[in-house]
């Protein structure tokens, strides 16, 4: 059994989100850095256990990025995981160029489960599982909330619209994955140490399109300030949310 | 040229997704000075003609019984060749749970540039540029999308639904489906319950309620708003509530009109999940709590006294006794 689990690196989920050079790029300053949490805490987790049931398996991470993606790669091995690929690009805007990076890599490891996460918390995409999918033509469940290997069969529940259903899909497939696949761990000193030998491959990437491209970042307007009512005046905030806000 | 818009039907019915990208497709054929057509999948229980009450002048079906499980692979290839049989030039679908993955699919079997969690119609002023959410609804960005087809998913919520008159020409597709890879074994739907991405309204319990026992009185008020009922993380975790109803960064983002957080400190994390919202009522006892600043209408108070007060006068209103 083959694993690739696709890392990327996102701010952390506290990070201040504001915009530099004409609102055309993401303020870095000052932004700590982390696996993307879908990825680390369901996506890799869950491929993680997978390979503490069956000691065979072979678990590779692969990041589309620079250098500056080393330390979360890193700290994605002392997790778990054999060893890490890292495309070395700074171009992560468009999903197809990044998709292509990772379908190129996948296709020579010949992997039997490729595992996303169900979204990156700074893109907000849900694309780049989809896009690997198509271009290995292979099935992609998506937002998958449990995940079990029967020999080359996965049996695996997905949110669908109103509820969920459960799959059957042979091997190879492409797995969105989220909230339920697995229980968030941290890594151990153990791992933290091995992490530190084992081998993180930096690849060029390969000529690939871009289809889109970021023209500018906007914030929301500023909220107008909460108007507070009073406990006892519970009809006042109902006229208000039927008369001013008519939201009821 | 036309925009081709994918009616997605959940057991042969339109649910609110679809009428929301009817109508928004509907606006963007208008904007652009072409036709918007429909695509329906599978077999329906509807009368297709009446979709041209939102604009759609055609609505192409096909409706193999194959395509009524919705595997993104075999979807794919079938809306590609509606794509190329009808020479459209932008499709628009849902960014719902099954409409997402397809996008992807699709963008790269076209060749077209996506647009992911949409939330506007495209500033065509100079190429074609297209809001949409990033950030976890923290920011929004403008993607230009620059290939000759182009693809919008639109979020939830995003666009209104406009009903108008009008009866569109059903015309029947002949594709032939491969059969998937993805088998079907069971299907859990929530019956009865207002579907949380869908809800209009929404009444949220946090760590504030103090136990399941107490969701009585949060179940009594989102009745009475006819809403449905989320919770924070630590809720679900503590398996109070169910965990479809984790709302939040790491749960699901939802967009109601109403949002309405009941016991809930108002962290970063839960904001990012519910800050699209288009009105938030924030019932705390502590004044100083962060949720305040994201909110429209505050009252600072005892969930236990508040409650039932505010679900009495929702009542009076609505005429419930
Ligand atoms: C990486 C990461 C991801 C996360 N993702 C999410 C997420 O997706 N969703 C999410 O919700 N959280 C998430 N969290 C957790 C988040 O940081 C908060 O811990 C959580 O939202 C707090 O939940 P709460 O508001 O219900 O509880 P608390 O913070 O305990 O707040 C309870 C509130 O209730 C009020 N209260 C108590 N009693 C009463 C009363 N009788 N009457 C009125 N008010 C009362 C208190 O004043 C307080 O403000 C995440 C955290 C991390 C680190
Ligand atoms: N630069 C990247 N390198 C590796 N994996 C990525 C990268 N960007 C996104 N992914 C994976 O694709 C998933 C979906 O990303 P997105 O389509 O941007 O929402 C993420 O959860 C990751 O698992």
């Amino acid at each position: 059994m083959k694993i690739l689990v696709c890392i990327s690196k996102t701010p952390d989920t506290t990070a201040k989100i504001a915009f530099k050079n004409g609102n055309t790029q993401f303020e870095e300053n000052g932004v700590q850095w982390i696996i993307n949490p879908y990825d680390e805490w369901y996506a890799l987790i869950r491929a993680i256990e997978l390979k503490e049931k069956d000691a065979s398996t072979v678990l590779h991470l692969i990041n589309v990025g620079g250098a500056e993606s080393d330390p979360i790669i890193r700290k994605a091995l002392a997790l778990g995981g054999d060893e890490a690929i890292r495309v070395n690009t700074t171009n992560l805007s468009d999903s197809f160029y990044v998709a292509s990076q990772i379908a190129e890599a996948a296709k020579s490891g010949a992997y039997d489960l490729i595992f996303t996460g169900k979204e990156t918390i700074d893109y907000n995409g849900s694309s780049i599982g989809g896009m690997v999918a198509e271009l290995l033509d292979l099935p992609y469940v998506s937002l998958a909330t449990k995940f079990e290997l029967n020999g080359t069969t996965a049996t695996i529940t997905r949110e669908i619209e109103g509820g969920e259903e459960v799959n059957e899909v042979p091997l190879p497939v492409v797995v969105s994955c989220q909230k339920g696949v697995a229980e968030a761990r941290i890594p151990n000193m153990r791992g933290i140490m091995s992490a530190r030998t084992k081998p993180l491959k930096v690849v060029e990437p390969v000529a690939a399109d871009t289809l889109t491209s970021i023209k500018s970042f906007e914030l929301p307007p500023p909220k107008a300030g909460v108007k507070i009512i009073s406990t006892d005046n519970m009809a006042e905030l109902v006229r208000l949310l039927h008369e001013e806000a008519k939201v009821i | 040229m036309s925009v081709l818009i994918l009616a997605d039907q959940t057991e042969g019915h339109f649910k609110k997704t679809a009428l929301e990208a009817l109508s928004y497709g509907a606006k963007l054929a208008e904007q652009l000075n072409t036709t918007a057509e429909a695509l329906v999948l599978g077999t329906v229980n509807e009368d297709l003609a009446s979709l041209g009450k939102y604009g759609v002048k055609k609505v192409h079906h096909a409706a193999n019984e194959a395509l009524n499980i919705v595997d993104a692979q075999v979807y794919t290839k079938v809306i590609a060749e509606a794509v190329n049989a009808t020479g459209a030039n932008v499709v628009v679908l849902s960014h719902n749970n099954t409409g997402r993955a397809i996008a992807a699919r699709l963008s790269v079997r076209l060749k077209a540039a996506l647009a992911p969690a949409a939330v506007s119609l495209p500033d065509t002023s100079d190429g074609f540029v297209v809001k949409k959410v990033v950030f976890s609804g923290k920011a929004s960005a403008n993607v230009s999308l620059n290939t000759d087809i182009k693809i919008i998913s639109l979020n939830q919520n995003a666009f209104k639904i406009a009903a108008g008159e009008g009866t569109a020409e059903v015309v029947s597709l002949n594709i032939s489906v491969e059969p998937g890879k993805i088998k079907v074994t069971a299907t859990d739907k929530v019956t009865g319950e207002i579907p949380l991405t869908e809800a209009t309204r929404v009444v949220s319990g946090g760590r504030g309620l103090k136990g399941p026992e107490n969701w009585g009185i949060l179940e009594d008020l989102a009745k009475a708003l006819d809403a449905a009922t989320a919770c924070s993380r630590p809720v679900a975790d503590s398996n109070w509530r169910p965990h479809h109803e984790h709302v939040g960064q790491t749960g699901i983002a939802i967009a109601p009109n109403l949002y309405v957080a009941v016991g809930i400190s108002g962290a970063i994390q839960h904001l990012a999940g519910v800050n699209r919202s288009k009105v938030i009522v924030v019932i705390n006892k502590d004044a100083e709590a962060p949720f305040f600043k994201a909110a429209d209408y505050g009252v600072v108070g005892d969930i236990f006294e508040v409650l039932p007060k505010l679900t009495e006068e929702v009542k009076k209103l609505k005429g419930i006794v």
